[in-house]
């Protein structure tokens, strides 16, 4: 309930946060919407010397732009506007319908896109999402902008490719097709419960056969895990069943209360047959 | 929500707003930690973080010196302190074993949580900062955790000093049950664990203490039981009762929680003497995973004995109850709390219960909603689907076949149930169910071999409620009485004072005893002020809990309101010059028979009470009285629950779509009252089977310290809940009422326990280990199609 002492400054611009980010040590953190770090540090589990918080950047930090190939949304922008984002909805629904996933009603209206993505939780709904839309992610530096693929972004748990001093700042996603197909889909005990296995997949069809399809694990391994051997397999429509089968393959889930590694595995065969097909009827 | 009404006053019977809720919603309650005093300081305890540890040593240095930090004590630094060890009120055998609980450890830590040292500082973070401060020279020791582990050779003992983890052996048994069950027909033997759960009221825990200006003491404590933790505190500190003012100002829930006399409680006042300032302590919310006692963790095995033809010949449980590493107020009682129960509804004339009560290296447990009765009825209520299988019967047609019919009935178990219907409550929940079209769709999905499965459970149940009177308490060995008091007092102008005994925490006593004056006195309820929570406003009492407030406390207010009538009537007989039996009184004012316009209020007669100008000879002036009520029985609920689940065979995933309740609470106040605390009620029964469950690994560690490891559900996760009633009134008191606090919580969890091997029975499920988490579910299916 009573996080360890911290130093605190509210940033008034992208550079200042990042100069604020410089001044203070490795175990400053950047301070968002707050839904994941705000309960850490109330467990004690997360210990941030110095928080800089961003939320005075929203006119900066909060949009989603049509780029033509793609949409480009603001690290600010909140859960609750990318589920209700008419650019989204329209060319990436898998983020918004995710996005409408994502916690309770309380989180979604403070809670982040970037937040949730740098906070790297691996049993977030963003990261498998953002990954499975081969996502591109703008991060600020010394050096200026960087762009950083979604693959490449997650390197463990609470762990991404920012570095001290940066700060994420944009998330270009691709515009989905008529041929798209797509799904996410989690299991929970509770409603409100973070996802003990969740699946994303975004694929193309063409004529009964499946192309480029990416699916993504959440919570069944320190960061979203494409599920590569599933992607392989899943060639055509009538593959969906047999894809599922080794979706795991090559995970190693943890085993803690929400679930045993083995029902992890169970489940996101299960889970992700299902999400194959939903992708795969997708209108 | 379903309200049903039964109306029998202006008042009662009527679904009156709760006067309490403006001021809660609105943020203007007064809560523990609403309070500020000048000087105040904060308490944190440092806790164990072992299972089972060995203290070789605490240095206290690094936190004495630390930013902010008054004092940091020692358990051995604060052994002087303590009159007595932390009491416990329940001896429920001659030869319990009562191991010394004192507010700090010093020996050993005996459960994760336990306490060893407290520190005091100017704010409740550097507090905090300085209890990690803190380094404890622990020497791990092998953990007792398996409740029938705890009782072999060379485990690990939790008092050292017992040689052994038995606390007690307590039966209760008539004289042929092991006969009965030989020569029965059948016999159907089953064994059933019900976790520990963790109670968790919105309110966390939290004391402040103060001392002076005198002598006095003043100790606000989120509580249940403020009465009761005045003279527990005298034990403790040795400072007499007279002396220590108990506040329990708004108090967030309890559930049984509060109940209870903590270590913070006597630390605090402790602490505030040595220091000479206030002292706080506010509970966190993971700290109440360890700190506040837990419920059930129970392991039962109860056989049932029937004829051939479905009639129940014998009950017999033999239970191995968890006390964990302390007996708390009434920790070893929990059990015998649900003794008499074990036949539930049913005329079983046979019956036997065997408690062993052991020490183990976790949270004490102690009284949470319901306390030994829901253990009961659920062993009870999984027993009867599986003799009815065994018989091949109906399991409605075994349960209508065996219920009790006649009231007041005398059950084997020894007490007397005062009033049910059992059939009624039944029927009227089959009905409102529409049971056939349910038993067709689930037929359907079969047939189909649908992923998504459905079951039907049920649970047909009694209890006991109401604590209780005071010669039996006694006879069970319960150190305190099962009475309670209330005062009437008019206002010169005629308002009125009402002061209760009971302390209410959430249930609406404003209200329900508003009501209940309102209409005796024939005033307006808003004229109607309730007064508790305070030692020094009222009293006498005992406290709120074993839903004994109405059933008690509410008697005792409708005998006092009499009593004032009485007086008021004597009042008026001589100012009009009458006979009081000449007088009647109706709604506020007596009346000369025969002459009505000869007549004066209620309200007059106050105001002459306290002029004093003209009463009788030898009247005392004022118009107020207090009447303390000893109940002849306990109340008996009983009723009828369903749960309809669907089952995701493939994930196990468990939804709960549709639960439907017809109890009978007897006479009812205030239906929406009852209907709050039998929503409640029925939500922490859900909880049980489906969500929650305290889990320990086998050092002692528990894992499931937090929300997001402890499984509470929310509303997201439940549907709304069908609710109906059938009256059967208690003939035990004038109001006809019997406790309602319980009852949802007593019934649910079987019933939906109940539905879940329903809607898998056809796989081969026999039974599903509670709570039915999804991976639980799925295995068991594997397990079955084995």
């Amino acid at each position: 309930m009573i996080p360890v002492r911290f130093e605190y400054e509210a940033a008034s611009s992208v550079e200042q946060a990042r100069e604020l980010l410089r001044a203070g040590d490795e175990d400053a953190k950047v301070l968002a919407g707050g839904h994941s770090l705000i309960p850490a540090m109330k467990l004690r589990a997360s210990r941030p010397s110095l928080l800089v918080d961003i939320g005075r950047l929203r006119g900066e930090l909060a949009y989603v732009r049509d780029e033509g190939e793609q949409l480009a949304i603001g690290a600010l922008t909140r859960h609750a506007e990318l589920e209700r984002d008419p650019l989204v909805q329209a060319h990436c629904a898998v983020l918004s319908h995710a996005a409408g996933m994502v916690g309770d009603p309380q989180v979604r209206h403070r809670g982040t896109i970037g937040g949730s993505l740098a906070h790297a939780d691996p049993s977030g709904d963003l990261p498998a999402v953002i990954v499975a839309l081969g996502a591109e992610l703008t991060i600020v530096g010394d050096s200026g902008k960087r762009t950083v693929a979604a693959d490449e972004f997650f390197r463990g748990v609470w762990e991404t490719a920012i570095g001290r001093g940066e700060l994420l700042t944009e998330i270009r996603v691709p515009k989905l097709g008529a041929a798209s197909g797509w799904a996410y889909q989690k299991f929970t005990r509770r409603a409100l419960d973070w996802a003990a296995v969740g699946v994303a997949v975004v694929l193309t069809r063409d004529n009964g056969s499946v192309r480029n399809p990416r699916i993504v694990l959440a919570s069944m391994g320190g960061t979203p895990l494409r599920a590569s051997a599933a992607e392989a397999a899943f060639t055509s429509a009538d593959h969906a069943e047999a894809a599922a089968q080794v979706i795991a393959e090559g995970t190693e889930p943890s085993d803690d209360g929400f679930a045993s590694a083995e029902f992890r595995g169970h489940l996101a065969r299960v889970i992700g047959r299902r999400a194959l097909e939903e992708a795969l009827g997708r209108r | 929500m379903t309200t049903t009404e039964t109306r029998t006053g202006r008042y009662v019977g009527a679904p009156v707003k709760r006067k309490e809720d403006r001021a809660l919603l609105t943020g203007r309650g007064r809560y523990l930690d609403d309070l500020t005093l000048p000087g105040q300081v904060s308490m944190a305890v440092v806790r164990s973080p072992y299972g089972h540890a060995k203290i070789n040593g605490i240095d206290v240095v690094a936190a004495r010196a630390a930013e902010g930090v008054v004092a940091v004590f020692t358990g051995a630094e604060l052994a002087e302190d303590w009159l007595g060890s932390l009491p416990c009120a329940w001896p429920v055998t001659e030869d319990i074993k009562m191991p010394p609980h004192f507010p700090l450890a010093t020996d050993k830590a005996r459960y994760q949580g336990d306490g060893v040292a407290v520190v005091v500082a100017e704010s409740r973070a550097l507090a905090k900062d300085a209890a990690e401060l803190v380094e404890v020279d622990y020497e791990p020791l092998d953990a007792t955790v398996g409740l029938a582990a705890s009782l072999d050779d060379g485990a690990p003992l939790v008092h050292d000093e017992l040689g052994t983890n038995e606390c007690y052996v307590w039966k209760l048994a008539t004289d042929d049950v092991e006969a009965a069950i030989e020569v029965a027909d059948v016999v159907v033997t089953r064994r059933y664990y019900q976790p520990p759960l963790i109670p968790n009221a919105i309110e966390p825990r939290g004391v402040l203490a103060q001392i002076g200006p005198t002598s006095e003491v003043t100790l606000w404590s989120s509580t249940q039981v403020p009465h009761i933790l005045r003279f527990a505190l005298q034990l403790v500190l040795g400072i007499p009762e007279s002396k220590i003012r108990v506040i329990a100002p708004d108090v967030g829930g309890g559930f049984g929680s509060k109940l209870d006399v903590y270590a913070e409680e006597a630390l605090a006042i402790a602490l505030a003497r040595r220091l000479d300032r206030p002292v706080k302590w506010i509970e966190e919310r993971s700290e109440n995973s360890v700190a506040t006692i837990h419920g059930r963790d129970f392991d039962t095995e109860l056989t049932l004995a029937a004829t051939r033809d479905g009639t129940i010949t014998a009950v017999k449980a033999d239970v191995t109850a968890a006390m964990g590493a302390y007996l708390q107020l009434v920790t070893p009682g929990v059990p015998l709390l649900g003794a008499w129960i074990y036949a539930g509804p049913y005329d079983i004339r046979n019956y036997s219960v065997t408690f062993t009560g052991v020490f183990t290296n976790t949270t004490p447990t102690d009284a949470y909603r319901g306390a030994g009765r829901p253990e009961a009825t659920y062993v009870l209520e999984r027993t009867m689907d599986a003799l009815a299988v065994e018989l091949g019967m109906d399991r409605l047609e075994l349960r209508r076949q065996n219920f009790i019919s006649e009231f007041p009935s005398t059950i084997a178990s020894g007490l007397t149930i005062d009033s049910g219907d059992y059939h009624a409550s039944l029927d009227e929940l089959v009905k409102r169910l529409d049971l056939d079209s349910l038993l067709s769709e689930q037929r359907r999905r079969r047939e189909a071999g649908a992923v998504k499965q459905l079951g039907v459970g049920f649970s047909t149940y009694n209890e006991m409620c109401g604590l209780a009177p005071s010669r039996i308490l006694g006879a069970i060995r319960y150190a305190v009485g099962g009475w309670d008091s209330a005062t009437v007092r008019f206002q010169p102008l005629g308002s009125v004072q009402v002061v209760s005994g009971t302390s209410p925490h959430g249930q609406g006593h404003e209200t329900a005893w508003s009501q209940i004056v309102a209409d005796s006195l024939g005033v307006d309820f808003d004229d109607v002020e309730v007064l508790h929570g305070d030692t020094a406003v009222s009293q006498l009492g005992m406290d709120t809990y074993g839903s004994r407030s109405l059933p008690v406390g509410g008697i005792a207010l409708v005998h006092a309101a009499e009593k004032v009538i009485a007086k008021a009537r004597e009042i008026v007989a001589h100012q009009l010059e009458v006979a009081g039996e000449d007088l009647e009184f109706d709604a506020g004012t007596f009346s000369v028979k025969g002459s009505a316009d000869h007549s004066m209020t209620i309200k007059e007669a106050s105001f002459a009470a306290h002029t004093a100008h003209n009463l009788p000879d030898g009247m005392e002036p004022g118009l107020e009285a207090t009447a303390t009520y000893d109940p002849p029985n306990f109340s008996w609920p009983g009723g009828a629950h369903a749960a309809v689940v669907e089952v995701d065979t493939e994930t196990g995933d468990t939804r709960l779509i549709r639960y439907v309740a017809v109890d009978d609470v007897g006479s009812v106040v205030n239906p929406q009252i009852v209907d709050g605390q039998v929503h409640g009620g029925i939500t922490q029964g859900i909880a049980a089977a489906l969500y929650e469950e305290g889990i320990y690994d086998e050092d002692g560690n528990l894992v499931t310290s937090t929300m997001v490891s402890y499984g509470i559900p929310s509303a997201a996760d439940l549907p709304s809940y069908e609710l109906a009633r059938t009256e059967s009134p208690s003939p035990t008191n004038p109001l006809g009422v019997k406790g309602v606090g319980e009852t949802g919580t007593i019934a649910s969890a079987p019933a939906v326990i109940n539905a879940v091997v329903d809607a898998l029975s056809h796989l081969g499920v026999t039974d599903v280990q509670m709570p039915a988490t999804p991976e639980r579910v799925w295995r068991t299916i594997q397990e079955a199609r084995q």
